[in-house]
């Protein structure tokens, strides 16, 4: 079921393309402050964005504005703060990832030693392909023992000093060859940030390429390392996730139920959440008090996380975390880390919700903190719940839950991919790349990223993703960009109606939708770890610079986005941005090392393009080139063998 | 749409599981757990469960453990709406329906209806498995069709097998349509059936298309080296290596969807001639999985193009059907309309080299009466002769292409044809004499296909056919004078008279990494291709299979070892091995593919060794059967005390020259015995084993363990006993 196909709620259709948003807006009629109204009361400032100069304000000298004929106080150029700046960003993004992948890591360990109560190692056949990975023996040693070393090792990684992380040997071989050749395959991802915090300090690092050279350093850390390491761990402790069933939206909110969202971007606390509450005596508790029953729900990448392995739905994506809290009906909205908007601390106040932080690296003016310690899990799970249930009496005014939901279907994990294309038998990517260079499907197209109060919700995010199923990409999304195209109905396998024919017959055989739900925005991962599979089923070219393949973020807005835009670059992919620009628009020597200077060193790039058509064209452009390349772009005869040809033959 | 053949097929497999539960559960309450259970005459248990999984069945109680894993690979049946991927559930689901049909037919085994029945052959036993296997592994077959259900009709069902006969592909048949089944319907048509003729009717149950699924499995088991358990290189070998498909006749149900969802898993597409839906994207497959829809008259082709299969079919002009597939046919005596031979009048066929200007291409003459002027049920003398020119023709290639007369002559439709030299048998069947069939036609056939085979070396060919008595006498006097100069040269092609041997790579189709070295005094090990042979491949195909090995410098006559072959063997062995001895099964002795006739193994404390044959399906002293030790042998690796060999090497005076010869064979079955029994003689006799020697060698009868093998060689005194230790 799908019912948001058409938002007419005027004015608000401009803010975003979400009905179910665009209701709560129009109840609220503007008496509550939304991040909306906030983008049309403040303009950003175009020296920050960088469309119009630069600031630099790393020195007490400044800040200084630089344009292109100026230069800063201690003579830095345009291109030299531009790339500081940036190679800054990448590093908050990067750090954000990787820190989440730490804390996994970490936790690991304290359940292979029993002493994270709640949490146990599900997935043990992912635990010792993660631990072959890392260079672990894994013989017939015990799990817990082999948990214990693969933790011992993760977290080591973080800091790893020299020579090179063991996951970028996931990587093609001929792309490990161009990162060397380039200087830039990593080392620890905590060492790659600090030495971008020490080059971008004032008088060090001045020339942009070299800069940028070490970002790229930094973002390969986090996409084969600290961003690897948490999808990996998250996996091993919570399951490999695969094809479930699921609804999405503001609609799933329940008005006779506790409604309690999780919202952030940790598995580990809303896993252990969703876990009690089922549980018979708070379920009865509930009752009690005057509600049917308890309903999980969650926003962002919590969300995407629960909803990948419980199928628990997703309200919403970034911009709806106001609207939903503005519906009356949450009791508990439990936050953890990263893309938590400070306003919901105010805004709670108007409404009995309760808002409880979690993470000791994110309070928030206005939030109950109940600290989560990886050993209190069960008990602050319960407790959380308890108080949720606890406020079901004190809603005050009225609720307002719009009858807006749509179906989905969620769980795409790389090893899921490949049993659905074979079955546990015969499980591999095959049909994939034989369907790639029959041209069933023209190429694969993660859309990806984040929503931006700019820019209205979700609207290029569905742009793209069908306008791409009708020409035969098949899409794979993560973060706030799946949910975005969920919430319309396009994660069901009835949404093969919108794809192309080739598409179509690829959805129908295997009997999944054109748009593929694979997770978090730290899953991001994942796409590398299928990427280089692809690879290696063989047929595609040597390298994933070959493959038909693009990385969009058309409504992007966290420095994440730009680590992440970073490393699927240097990854070998042509990666498009959209929406708001990044902030290297005023400086073309900076921009060209990106574009070109990146294409000729990586095979990939990261590009800023404003228009949405535009870069659409591009994407598919690039797409076209590829397949000729790979001289896949006509239709070829097919060879019939003879026995001959089959004693030629090397395989099996 | 997809969905529906996967909604078919799940639904299919539970039915088939729950089915398999049931026959299983009836059978332990009547015979107990422990009740054995198997396919008979095979050391593969049920293959395709064996292959997959590696687990023996044995008894009933290992069947529960098999259903009990089908169980758990059965998806649910997808949603009306936002269903979940379906295609992995499918496959799996397919395999299930395999694993449970193994079960359902093995017990009919213990229980019936039995499997073989009527015509009904039910499982191949092992020795058709090598046979028919080899077939597959040279190119003479190049692959099956698995045909399930039944025909609109039985002259179309005669239509499709002809066809398929022609194109050399086996016709496995099972399964029904309408309670008919297209076995039946070409029974009804009077068809042969059988092995011979590649019409094979496997069984009426659905459950019987498993068979053919279980051959392909041993195919790969036998001939590609994969290990037991090691599925998925069992079915990628079969979608590479085995070009099967399913020809689905008539209305497809749900038991008949989860067959074919298995048989996509080893690659095998499925081709209707009903409006199912299709699932036309590859990946499991190597092109389509589900084609539907298709005209009878097309159906052939287009599923040769489906599964990626090139066919080169020649025509020769005459008025029956022509093609390897009908070599097997017999023509009984009451269907005879006349026959040449077979004690029953003179015959010879004569193949010979002459001058260029005595041979006129093309020109087939026949000296006597044709069949037009005789009666039915007459007999006729019968002389072939055979003259051929060709500037790279040598003395050498005249028997091995005479040889080849047996089976082209074979190859028409109503024609048989037995023996060689002059002790041929001919019949011509009534049928295809009211098609037109004459006596010239022998040789238009004998020219064609001379020249397609041979064209390389022949030049010219013509064929003179003689059915009056005298000229056939003296064609037959003639004719003798040769035979007696060519046995004797054979008998002096020692290894040490020649200085090149050649290689033979003609099963890496199916065994890629191995590589034969056949030499005068021995043959490759599948017994098909000797020393003789392999030079005339070469001369006939110089980029072929069969490449010249210089022998180079002796390094050690006594074990077999030559420079030139060595470096050959290192070269083509991947750089693997380095030394290769071809007189010892101790010292770095000869890889063996899986073709090999007989796997000759050591027994240590008889300080003899055991040779064993394909065909022998029980246990042997070594405390193994010939298949568990095939698995050992096989693969290309060296394995010191084993070796794969032709039966013929046995009689060779090179068989383990190194380790003692001959004199070490102290167990052997007694169908390898019999078989082999007048060359055996005569070797031990030139030997001075004694006239007694073949006495001595235990078989089954006597020995059935190693120590019983000690105390029979100690009991007949045999000469192993006084040889120094082997080892």
């Amino acid at each position: 079921m799908n019912n948001n196909d058409n938002n007419d709620y005027s004015p608000y259709k401009d803010i975003t393309v979400d009905r179910a948003v665009a209701e709560i807006l129009r109840e609220s009629q503007g008496r509550l402050s939304t991040a909306f109204d906030r983008a049309l009361a403040m303009k950003c400032c175009p020296i920050g964005s960088g469309i119009s100069g630069i600031c630099c304000k790393n020195c007490s000298m400044g800040p200084c504005r630089v344009r292109e004929d100026t230069v800063g106080l201690c003579g830095a150029t345009l291109g030299t703060i531009t790339a500081r700046n940036l190679a800054r960003q990448i590093a908050a993004g990067a750090a954000a990832h990787s820190d989440h992948g730490r804390d996994l890591a970490h936790l690991l360990g304290l359940a292979a030693e029993g002493k994270a109560p709640g949490i146990e190692i599900k997935d043990e056949l992912k635990l010792m392909k993660f631990a072959r990975n890392l260079g672990i023996e894994i013989k017939d040693r015990d799990v817990k023992e082999i948990a214990l070393e693969a933790s011992e090792k993760a977290l080591s990684l973080f800091g790893q000093q020299h020579g090179e992380i063991d996951l970028i040997k996931i990587a093609p071989p001929a792309r490990q060859e161009i990162w060397r050749k380039n200087n830039v395959i990593p080392r620890g991802v905590d060492r790659e940030i600090v030495e971008i915090m020490h080059r971008t300090h004032a008088g060090v690092d001045q020339e942009p390429e070299n800069i940028l050279s070490q970002a790229v350093r930094c973002a390969l850390a986090d996409g084969w390392g600290g961003s690897m390491i948490a999808t990996e761990i998250t996996d091993i402790l919570f399951n490999t996730p695969e094809a479930l069933r699921a609804k999405t939206n503001l609609g799933m909110l329940r008005e006779d139920e506790v409604n309690i969202v999780i919202h952030g971007h940790e598995p580990t606390l809303s896993e252990i959440i969703v876990e009690y509450s089922s549980d018979n005596e708070l379920v009865e508790y509930a009752k009690s008090k005057g509600a049917k029953g308890i309903n999980i729900v969650g926003i962002c990448c919590t969300a995407n996380e629960i909803l990948m392995r419980q199928g628990i739905a997703p309200i919403g994506n970034f911009l709806s975390q106001e609207a939903a809290i503005m519906t009356g009906a949450i009791e508990l909205m439990v936050v953890d880390i990263q893309c938590i908007m400070q306003a919901l601390g105010r805004l709670t106040q108007n409404y009995h919700t309760k808002l409880v932080t979690t993470s000791p690296k994110c309070k928030i003016p206005g939030a109950i903190h109940m600290e989560f310690r990886d050993v209190n899990g069960p008990e602050l799970a319960k407790e959380i719940i308890k108080m949720a249930i606890d406020n079901f009496s004190e809603r005050k005014g009225e609720i307002h839950i719009p009858d807006v939901s749509s179906d989905l279907v969620a769980g795409f994990s790389h090893e899921y991919i490949r049993y659905m294309l074979g079955g546990r038998f015969r499980e591999s990517l095959r049909p994939l790349n034989d369907a790639i260079i029959d041209g069933r499907i023209q190429g694969v197209v993660g859309v990806v990223g984040c929503n931006n109060a700019r820019h209205c919700q979700d609207k290029y995010h569905n742009f793209v993703a069908r306008e791409l199923i009708k020409r035969d990409y098949l899409v794979v999304q993560t973060g706030c960009s799946a949910i975005s195209t969920a919430k319309y109905g396009l994660m069901v396998p009835e949404a093969l109606e919108y794809a192309g024919e080739g598409l179509r017959s690829i959805c129908e055989t295997v009997g999944i939708p054109p748009i593929l739900h694979m997770g978090s925005c730290v899953d991001n991962s994942r796409i590398l770890t299928v990427l280089s599979d692809v690879v290696e089923e063989g047929g595609l070219g040597d390298d994933i610079s070959d493959l038909p393949v693009a990385g969009i973020a058309p409504e992007w807005m966290s420095e994440k986005a730009l680590s992440i835009g970073t490393y699927v670059a240097a990854s070998g992919v042509y990666t498009a941005f959209s929406g708001e620009p990044i902030p290297v628009e005023s400086s073309p020597e900076v921009k060209k090392i990106m574009t070109e200077g990146w294409q000729k060193k990586y095979g990939g790039q990261l590009e800023y393009i404003m228009d949405i058509e535009e870069l659409l064209n591009k994407v598919i452009n690039v797409i076209q080139e590829k397949r000729k390349a790979l001289k896949i772009d006509m239709k070829k005869e097919r060879v019939l063998l003879d026995m001959e040809a089959r004693r030629a033959l090397k395989d099996v | 749409m997809s969905k529906i053949i996967a909604t078919g097929a799940i639904k299919g497999a539970y039915k088939t599981v729950e089915r398999a539960e049931k026959v299983l559960k009836e059978c332990i309450e009547k015979h107990g757990r422990e009740q054995k259970v198997e396919f008979p005459n095979t050391g593969y248990y049920l293959p395709v469960i064996y292959s997959m999984t590696g687990i023996e069945v044995e008894k009933l109680s290992d069947c529960e453990g098999v259903l009990n894993e089908a169980k758990k690979l059965l998806p649910p049946v997808p949603e009306e709406k936002v269903w979940l991927p379906y295609l992995g559930g499918t496959l799996d689901a397919g395999i299930a329906t395999l694993w449970s049909e193994e079960v359902i037919e093995a017990i009919k085994y213990i229980d019936g209806p039995p499997p073989a029945d009527g015509i009904w052959l039910g499982a191949a036993t092992d020795v058709i498995l090598r046979e028919r296997g080899i077939e597959f592994v040279d190119g003479t077959a190049p692959g099956f069709a698995a045909c399930v259900g039944a025909c609109k009709d039985s002259k179309t069902a005669v239509r499709i097998a002809r066809e398929l006969q022609e194109k050399n592909i086996y016709v496995f048949m099972s399964g029904s349509t309408n309670g008919i089944s297209m076995a039946e319907q070409l029974a009804e048509e009077g068809v042969e059936l059988g092995w011979d003729t590649r019409l094979v009717p496997f069984g009426k149950d659905i459950s019987a298309t498993v068979y053919a699924l279980g051959f392909a499995a041993r195919a790969a088991l036998s001939f590609g080296g994969v290990q037991p358990g090691d599925y998925k290189k069992m079915l990628l070998y079969n979608k590479n290596r085995v070009f099967a498909f399913v020809l689905a006749l008539g209305e497809v149900d749900d038991e008949k969807y989860a067959n074919a969802a298995g048989a996509i898993n080893f690659g095998f597409p499925t081709i209707a001639d009903t409006d199912i839906p299709e699932i036309l994207p590859r990946g499991i497959c190597t092109y389509e999985h589900v084609v539907s829809n298709i005209p009878d008259e097309e159906i052939v082709a287009k599923a040769i193009e489906v599964r990626g299969l090139k066919i080169t079919v020649e025509k020769v002009d005459i008025p029956v059907a022509f093609g390897p597939a009908f070599e097997g046919e017999r023509v009984r005596k009451e269907d005879t309309y006349v026959e040449f031979g077979g004690n029953r009048s003179e015959a010879i066929e004569f193949l010979h080299c002459a001058d260029s200007s005595e041979v006129e291409d093309g020109k087939i003459e026949v000296f006597g009466p044709e069949v037009d002027d005789i009666e039915e049920g007459g007999v006729l003398p019968l002389g072939i002769e055979v003259l051929v020119y060709g500037r790279k023709m040598q003395e050498d290639f005249e028997p091995v292409m005479e040889r080849q007369i047996h089976y082209f002559i074979n190859y028409a439709t109503g024609i048989f044809h037995m023996g060689q030299r002059d002790t041929i048998w001919v019949r011509f069947s009534k049928e295809a004499v009211k098609s037109g069939f004459k006596i010239r036609h022998l040789g238009t056939i004998l020219h064609a296909k001379m020249h397609s085979s041979f064209g390389n070396i022949m030049d010219k060919i013509q064929v003179k056919i003689y059915t009056n008595v005298e000229d056939v006498v003296r064609l037959k006097k003639e004719a003798k004078k040769v035979f007696r100069i060519r046995d004797e040269r054979l008998k002096n092609l020692t290894d040490e008279s020649v200085d090149t041997f050649y290689s033979c790579t003609l099963c890496q189709s199916f065994a890629p990494n191995h590589v034969c070295v056949v030499s005068p005094e021995r043959p490759g090990l599948c017994g098909a291709y000797n020393w003789l042979d392999c030079k005339a491949s070469f001369e006939i195909n110089p980029t072929g299979p069969n490449q010249p090995v210089k022998k180079g410098e002796t390094m050690d006559e006594r074990l077999g070892i030559w420079k030139g072959v060595n470096e050959f063997v290192y070269k083509a062995s991947n750089q693997t091995l380095e030394s290769f001895s071809a007189y010892s099964m101790i010292v770095d002795p000869m890889t063996s593919c899986g073709c090999f006739e007989v796997i000759v193994a050591i027994l240590p404390s008889t300080n003899g060794v055991m040779a064993v044959n394909r065909e022998y399906p029980g246990m042997t002293p070594s405390g193994m059967k010939f298949s568990t030790m095939a698995g050992m042998v096989g693969g290309g690796i060296q394995t010191p005390g084993f070796i794969g060999i032709s039966k013929f090497f046995i009689c060779s005076r090179k068989f383990i020259r190194a380790d003692g010869g001959l004199a070490r064979l102290v167990w052997m079955p007694s169908m390898l015995k019999e078989e082999i029994r007048d060359l055996l003689e005569e070797r031990s006799r030139e030997l001075g084993l004694g006239d007694d020697f073949l006495d001595k060698i235990a078989t089954e009868k006597e020995a059935e363990t190693e120590e019983q093998v000690l105390e029979w060689v100690q009991k007949v005194n045999h000469p192993v006993l006084e040889m120094e230790p082997i080892m």
